[in-house]
Parts: structure tokens; C-alpha cells; sequence
């Protein structure tokens, strides 16, 4: 009972820990509600990388090699580091390419969300409405079987990959090459950072504290849904009520739907915007920030996962699927009709079709 | 005995559940990493079941009993 207990502590003083910092970066210089987005973070990183053209949104993130790494260093010191993969890679990249649809139509990826209602945007309570009714749509099917199949262990190399790359991706953003993009003053949200070595130093404590902890964004309500488990539950709660708390100190709270920062007041879009990160997240067991973590612990799948979120990000904003503080575009609101029905559809195939496959061998 | 190695969470923990429903006494849950193997056995604890797990080199063997 005490082991139960101190677990839950644990957590909790992380997402206190999380929630300070991630108020604290937008204080310094985050776009505001923004001390951390993992989605809009890795579409600033494609955007940096010169995989979009969108000249608001370029900026290699730090938080997210931050992330990645904190967590690799905490894995690998606890030895929980070790490469796997292999369960069905293509189905997961498509799953994480229709996550970020949804994230860059709500403007934010469940992480955010957060920081969006701590920061009293009520449009996030709209989006939290529709990620919960996501995250049931996804419970449907695990209830009834759903699962993708078992990973396996991979050659060491394989686990290495993706933090190696992240390392890569930091010298790019000190060197500053001229084929690396970086939106100008006053251009956007992009251009909105605070300084990189506080930005990495908030990642890898945000890394190290979410390795630890197996902070999930969508774990909260999902466990709560089918075991009654409120462990990870209190970890959201505890970010929110720090990063309240921390906005309330700092200056960042306006409690209304209008002009909140980069959010626009498109309810239904909002709604069904998360319905799809709710409903494609836990199909992959996890949100944006727990794939990452997952991907610096060695996790391929993971890794296949954030590409898809990169790769979605890009096509967001190459065909301009993504919404902006103006609102959803049409296109964008096909996009997310279109994810629905292929997440269904993915949540179809590896429930039912594999059942009858396996009743037919017994 | 469960064979929940190579999936990822909740599912070993849907697995353990379903097994569950049998109502027996002791169970053995196989499991390949850490997170559900925490996951697993904190489940297990909240049923009223007795946890004891095996390292194995990377593979761990929750064995629950009550």
C-alpha cells in the first residue's frame, strides 16, 4: 500500500514539476499556453528542417531533443533502455500522420490542451470534451480485442537511431546552416522561443520526470475508464493545477473563448479536432509526448510513430490542412472527417478481422 | 498464464483482467518490459491479489496469487 502511495506522489510532484516549467517557458519566451506543445513543436522542427514552407512555424524545438534524451538517460541509468519494434510499424506512422491532423486543428496536442486551460482558454474545455469521447471511441476497441500485435527485440543499433538523430538535429540548430529554416521576428509562433539552452535544459528535465513516471496524456482517462487506475490521471491534473498556479503568478491567465493565443473558437473543430488525437492515441497507447519518451527509451515503433507526427505536421501545412488562429480550413475539416474513418477503420481491422482469424485456428 | 510479452500498454493489463474473470486463485503473467510489468501488477494489488515478480533477463514473471 505505502509502494502505491509513494507512486502516486511520485507523479504528482511531476506534474507539479512539469506544469512550473512549462508556464515558466512561456513566461520566457514560448509562445503563450505554449511552455510546451508536442505537436506544434515537432511541426516547428519539420518546419525548421525545411519539410514545410510555412514561414510562421520554423523552429528547431529544443524541448523535444530535450525530451527524447532526458528520457534515454533516465532509461538507460535505470537500465530500462532496450530496442524493440516490429509491431505493425505502417499502421502506427498512419495512426501518428492522423494524430497531428487532429493536433494542428484544435491548434495543440493533448500536452497543450492542458496548458491551454490552465492558461483559461476555455476553447481546450471543448477540446477536452471531444478527446474524451476519442479516448472512449478507442477503449470500444480495446475492449473487444483490439491490439497490434507484439513487438520484439531489436539489434542494439536500432534503439540508438533516434536519439543519435535528435543530437544531430541540436548541432543543426547551433550551427545554423543556411539550409536550416527559422521563421523571422515577428513572423509567428516560431518565431516565439526562449533561449536554447533553457529550452533543452526544460526538456530534459520534462524527459527524465516522464520516463520515470510514464506520464500519458491520454493514460489518465483511459485507465480510469477501464481499471479505475487514477495514477496518471493525477499527473494531468497536478500539470494543470502547477500551471494555473504558475499563470496566475506570472501574468498568463485570461479566462475567456476569444482572442486566446495561437486557439481559434470553432467549437465543433476544436471538438472533433481532439476526437481524432483522443481515438488515434489510444490506439497507439500513448500521446505525442509519451511517443517520444517511448522513442528515446529505444521503442522503434515509437520512433516510426513521431515520424508519422513529423511527416503529418508537413502535409498540415503543405496543403493547408492545418488550423490557424483565423479558424479550420475546409481542407482541414476534411482531413479530420477523413483521419476519423481511418482510424475507425485501423480500430476495425486489428479487432475484428485478426479475431475471426484466430477463432478459425482454434 | 498470460502471455503478454511485446504488447504495449493498457493491453497486458486487459489480458490480465480478462484472465481474471476465471476467478482462481493464481495466476502467471509474462510481460517484456518494465512500464507493464509496474502496470500489471499495480492492477493485480488493486484486485486484492499477492504480486511476486521474476526477473528473467528482460522478460519478467508476475506471479499472482491470493
Amino acid at each position: 500500500m505505502t509502494e502505491k502511495k509513494n507512486d502516486k506522489l511520485f507523479i504528482i510532484i511531476a506534474g507539479l514539476i512539469i506544469g512550473v516549467i512549462a508556464a515558466g517557458l512561456a513566461y520566457l519566451g514560448n509562445p503563450k499556453n505554449m511552455g510546451f506543445c508536442i505537436a506544434c513543436f515537432l511541426r516547428d522542427t519539420a518546419g525548421g528542417l525545411g519539410l514545410h514552407r510555412a514561414a510562421p512555424v520554423q523552429y528547431i524545438r529544443p524541448e523535444i531533443i530535450g525530451i527524447v534524451l532526458g528520457a534515454f538517460g533516465a532509461a538507460f541509468a535505470k537500465k530500462e533502455f532496450s530496442s524493440k519494434g516490429g509491431s505493425a510499424p505502417m499502421t502506427r506512422f498512419v495512426l501518428g500522420f492522423f494524430a497531428m491532423v487532429g493536433c494542428l486543428m484544435f491548434l495543440g496536442c493533448p500536452f497543450r490542451m492542458i496548458l491551454r486551460l490552465a492558461g483559461g482558454d476555455l476553447n481546450a474545455l471543448v477540446g477536452l470534451v471531444g478527446f474524451v469521447i476519442g479516448i472512449f471511441c478507442g477503449i470500444f476497441f480495446l475492449k473487444n480485442g483490439y491490439s497490434l500485435k507484439r513487438t520484439y527485440s531489436l539489434t542494439q543499433a536500432e534503439g540508438y537511431i533516434f536519439p543519435i538523430i535528435e543530437v544531430i538535429v541540436f548541432v543543426l540548430l547551433l550551427a545554423k546552416p543556411a539550409f536550416i529554416f527559422f521563421s523571422e521576428e515577428g513572423a509567428g509562433p516560431g518565431a516565439m522561443h526562449a533561449a536554447i539552452g533553457l529550452s533543452l535544459a526544460a526538456g530534459l528535465v520534462v524527459g527524465v520526470l516522464a520516463q520515470r513516471t510514464r506520464l500519458c496524456m491520454v493514460g489518465g482517462v483511459r485507465d480510469l475508464a477501464l481499471f479505475k487506475e487514477t495514477r496518471l490521471l493525477w499527473g494531468f491534473i497536478a500539470i494543470l493545477v502547477a500551471a494555473l498556479i504558475t499563470n496566475l503568478i506570472l501574468g498568463g491567465f485570461k479566462l475567456g473563448m476569444t482572442e486566446q493565443p495561437v486557439a481559434h473558437t470553432d467549437g465543433l473543430w476544436n471538438c472533433l479536432g481532439m476526437l481524432l488525437v483522443g481515438f488515434a492515441c489510444v490506439l497507439l497507447g500513448g500521446c505525442p509526448l509519451r511517443q517520444l519518451v517511448m522513442s528515446g527509451e529505444g521503442n522503434a515503433d515509437s520512433a516510426v510513430t513521431v515520424l508519422g507526427l513529423i511527416v503529418g505536421a508537413a502535409f498540415c501545412h503543405n496543403f493547408g490542412l492545418a488550423a490557424s488562429g483565423e479558424g479550420p480550413t475546409p481542407a482541414g475539416k476534411i482531413a479530420v472527417i477523413i483521419g476519423i474513418i481511418v482510424v475507425a477503420l485501423i480500430g476495425v481491422v486489428n479487432t475484428y478481422v485478426k479475431a475471426e482469424k484466430a477463432s478459425e485456428a482454434a | 498464464m498470460v502471455d503478454a510479452r511485446g504488447q504495449s500498454c493498457p493491453i497486458p493489463v486487459i489480458m490480465t483482467k480478462k484472465a481474471m474473470k476465471s476467478n482462481e486463485d493464481y495466476y502467471e503473467v509474462l510481460v517484456d518490459s518494465k512500464t507493464p510489468c509496474e502496470n500489471v501488477t499495480r492492477f493485480a494489488q488493486s484486485q486484492g491479489y499477492k504480486v511476486e515478480v521474476e526477473d528473467k533477463g528482460g522478460e519478467y514473471l508476475l506471479k499472482i496469487s491470493r
